[in-house]
């Protein structure tokens, strides 16, 4: 089946497009598509212990089954807002 | 008109209109609103020591505005009296503009201050929001929490800074 890969940030540079179609075995979760950019693309490793994923824009896990048509997002951590991204300080004080 | 109380956009943030948005929606509710904080962060010209030239924004748009509306989910849980509005911007941005803009009215202070506070602690942590710096000599990628709305301890987290 096929499913089509989107990928952002500095994942999206490693992989050189912002957007891929790949084709995936029936039954085949997020992390065996992810597995399989790995090999394509190893710098994309990295990311194992750090990246999140979609599938139909709605965070899922690793291990959720895909299914023919989906869209899959890979998401680097994420760095919104203002300044750093969540830098440890910045504690409540009753003062 | 009424604006859309939780988006990403390339235009420049309009604070007013979030304000306004947030105190129409209170309005609806018994006790009316008695007060609402806002929030923008700018973009600052120095970060880690680098002198900062501009920011880059992206996001992945459907899921960014997906989260914003269950980060307005988990504050009506905690804070059930308390409404928000946040507008976050992409693209290239230059020193003093501003990339997120936030609102949040309640019926009182307290509730309005830490809804205000916690949505810019759980946008921090789970919004697919990222900001590429563009330094003197380079730019880089700035990464920093991994996102997972389940992780209760970030959720946690997040409500400890809002001072609750």
């Amino acid at each position: 089946m096929r499913v089509s890969v989107r990928v952002f940030a500095r994942l999206r540079d490693i992989v050189g497009a912002a957007e891929l179609e790949r084709e995936v075995p029936a039954g085949a979760s997020v992390r065996r598509l992810w597995d399989g950019l790995v090999a394509e693309f190893p710098d994309a490793g990295a990311y194992a212990g750090s990246l999140s994923a979609a599938v139909n824009t709605e965070y899922a896990k690793m291990d959720t089954e895909l299914h023919n048509g989906d869209e899959v997002a890979f998401l680097p951590p994420v760095s919104g807002g203002e300044g750093v991204a969540t830098p440890r300080i910045g504690r409540c004080s009753t003062n | 008109m009424s604006i859309a109380r939780l988006a990403v956009t390339t235009e420049r943030l309009d604070l007013d209109a979030l304000i306004g948005a947030v105190s129409s929606a209170v309005e609806a509710d018994a006790e009316g609103t008695g007060a609402i904080t806002s929030f923008l962060g700018l973009v600052r010209e120095h970060n880690l020591g680098r002198r900062v030239i501009k920011l880059e924004y992206e996001a992945y748009e459907p899921l960014a505005v997906r989260t914003f509306e269950r980060i307005a989910d988990e504050i009506t849980e905690r804070w059930p009296a308390a409404q928000v509005a946040v507008h976050h911007r992409v693209g290239v941005l230059a020193i003093g503009e501003a990339s997120v803009a936030i609102a949040a009215a309640s019926p009182h202070r307290a509730d309005a201050f830490a809804a205000c506070r916690y949505a810019i602690e759980r946008i921090k942590q789970i919004v697919p929001i990222w900001k590429r710096e563009f330094f003197d000599g380079g730019d880089v990628w700035i990464e920093g929490a991994t996102a997972d709305p389940d992780d209760a301890a970030a959720r946690e987290d997040a409500y400890r800074r809002a001072c609750v």
